[in-house]
């Protein structure tokens, strides 16, 4: 298995916007190449987590201004089906070139509707731009809600920022507090849909990003496909991005490869394990 | 050309909506039968009586236990055709059909529909209501591929159409009924631990039964007609990392394959 998956380049990146940076998640790579593609005709517009009926609930949604796509910056932690509305993008809201984000899962099922487009006619040609995010696992919404106020104890309506990071769960409150839980704690919460998911750093984008890698405010991303390649270089030229080779970072490659590693290779054994898990019975394997 | 595969279109009982999907790919159909394919036989489309031997058979509807004819020649399909390609939900799964208890006019006594795996095997399941043209064209290429192509390109046939296939060889089993539905989903993939959420079911529905609640789908029985689209285009249903991996080459050839001048 291919950990890291094709890619043309690697770098650290960050927007340089401070608008976006304001209330990004790293370095505002999806916010700010949405906002720049938008504002090029790249895209007409784009599918993202934008806000939902309950706090830190996701709502997926096609956001065709900029303000709609800062209104998105940021991780969840929860489900948000950005593929739910792909259909929608482009016959409801007319769109020619579609935007979307999704976590790796997400990516494979926008490849797979591309190969095998059975229930979208008119659809998956229309998608310019897929930008992915690395992932580890994702939570359901109630599982979140568990995680952040009973054993955060926080109120979700309080709550500022959640991040995953140095082995920790942690809650940022609006009034300033910060709580931080053992990332152990939550792992009996994660989507089990997720433990069989042989993806950590989206390897079918056209671009990838994710916070692992790089330090503070900065993203590591994956430019892989030949239409990820060409906007990358586009907007970087236009100096929507700040860059970095990724070779002197630390904790850099050796971190990201490290954890997609783990990843893949407990997934790989889950799917193994859920083959034999009963009585001379087993559950289904999707990947053939 | 004479490098060209044969092709025909046989209806049983459906709504002509495939027969609009295959052509509905604005000169991509011209394209197909200029370089790849001769429609040996279509009721709609060619004037040819009965049916002929062919490479590559699209059966659209399904087949109606009362009507002999249809069950004659759906025999006489398999017989003929080296690659029976069930089109379309009827033919795969029943679709709407399977909701018939007959008393329609003006042929009450039409009331029991099956799948035509039922009663032949199938090779090939295109699912969906009405399948999409682009599916039915990726599925020509690869298929013309798999006969005339080289070795490379048989391998890259094969690996597409492999999970085609496998809906196939599980629908043509004596025993299997599937529901082909969204009880699909629930039960293939949600009761089995592989749901992850992204909602492609939802988007892929043509009637709109499946809504996403809480990362989940939630779906609308009495809505579902059973065309079994959610259930293939859920990447947890079927995902080749070879096929789908490979993505930008295999677009890049069958969009090549449909541009055969280059333009």
């Amino acid at each position: 298995m291919d950990m890291l998956g094709k890619y043309k380049s690697c770098v650290a990146a960050r927007s340089t916007s401070s608008e976006i940076l304001k209330c990004s998640q790293d370095g505002g790579i999806v916010t700010g190449m949405f906002v720049y593609a938008l504002e090029e005709g790249i895209i007409d517009g784009a599918i993202v987590a934008g806000p939902g009926d309950e706090p830190w609930k996701p709502q997926p949604m096609v956001a065709t201004t900029p303000e709609e796509i800062l209104a998105a910056r940021g991780t969840r932690y929860n489900i948000s089906p950005n593929m739910s509305v792909i259909k929608d993008a482009v016959r409801q809201y007319g769109l020619d070139k579609v935007g979307i984000v999704g976590t790796p899962c997400q990516i494979q099922a926008l490849r797979k509707a591309q190969l095998y487009p059975v229930g979208l006619r008119n659809v998956t040609n229309k998608i310019a731009l897929a930008m992915g995010i690395f992932c580890m696992e994702n939570f359901s919404y109630q599982s979140m809600k568990q995680i952040v106020e009973d054993h955060c104890n926080v109120d979700l309506h309080s709550l500022k920022k959640t991040d995953i990071g140095k082995g920790k769960y942690w809650a940022y409150t609006n009034r300033g507090a910060v709580s931080q839980i053992p990332l152990k704690v939550t792992h009996k919460y994660e989507q089990p849909g997720c433990h069989v998911c042989l993806d950590y750093v989206a390897n079918m984008a056209d671009i990838s990003t994710g916070s692992v890698g790089t330090p503070d405010g900065w993203s590591t991303v994956f430019v892989r496909s030949t239409n990820g390649d060409s906007i990358w270089k586009k907007a970087v030229e236009a100096g929507v991005f700040e860059t970095k080779a990724i070779d002197g970072i630390k904790p850099g490659l050796e971190l990201v490869t490290k954890l997609a590693t783990e990843k893949i290779t407990k997934n790989q054994k889950e799917v193994e394990h859920r083959a034999t898990i009963g009585v001379g019975k087993g559950l289904r394997n999707p990947y053939i | 050309m004479s490098n060209k595969i044969t092709l025909g279109h046989v209806h049983m009982s459906g709504c002509t909506g495939c027969c609009v999907s295959i052509a509905d790919t604005f000169q991509g159909l011209f394209t197909l039968l200029d370089n790849y394919a001769d429609l040996v036989y279509s009721l709609t489309l060619a004037d040819v009586r009965h049916i002929p031997k062919m490479d590559v058979a699209l059966v659209e509807g399904s087949v109606c236990l009362q009507d002999e004819l249809s069950i004659e020649e759906i025999k006489e399909t398999r017989e003929k055709a080296t690659v029976v390609v069930a089109l379309g939900g009827c033919a795969a799964y029943g679709n709407i059909t399977r909701f018939s208890r007959g008393g329609q006019w003006n042929q009450p006594q039409h009331e029991s529909f099956v799948p035509i795996s039922k009663l032949i095997d199938v090779d090939v399941y295109i699912p969906g209501c009405a399948p999409c043209p682009e599916v039915i064209r990726n599925v020509a290429v690869m298929a013309y591929l798999l006969l005339k192509g080289n070795d490379a390109q048989k391998k890259l046939a094969t690996a597409y159409l492999s999970p085609l296939m496998a809906l196939a060889k599980d629908g043509s089993r004596i025993e299997s009924d599937s529901e082909a539905c969204g009880c699909d989903i629930m039960l293939k993939v949600v009761n089995q631990g592989l749901c992850m959420g992204c909602g492609t079911c939802a988007a892929s529905c043509p009637v709109f039964a499946i809504s996403m609640e809480y990362g989940k789908p939630n779906i609308d029985r009495e809505m579902c007609i059973k065309c079994g689209a959610c259930y293939s285009s859920c990447p947890r249903s079927f995902f080749s990392f070879d096929v789908c991996g490979d993505y930008e080459n295999i677009l890049g050839a069958i969009t090549a394959a449909m541009n055969p001048g280059g333009n």
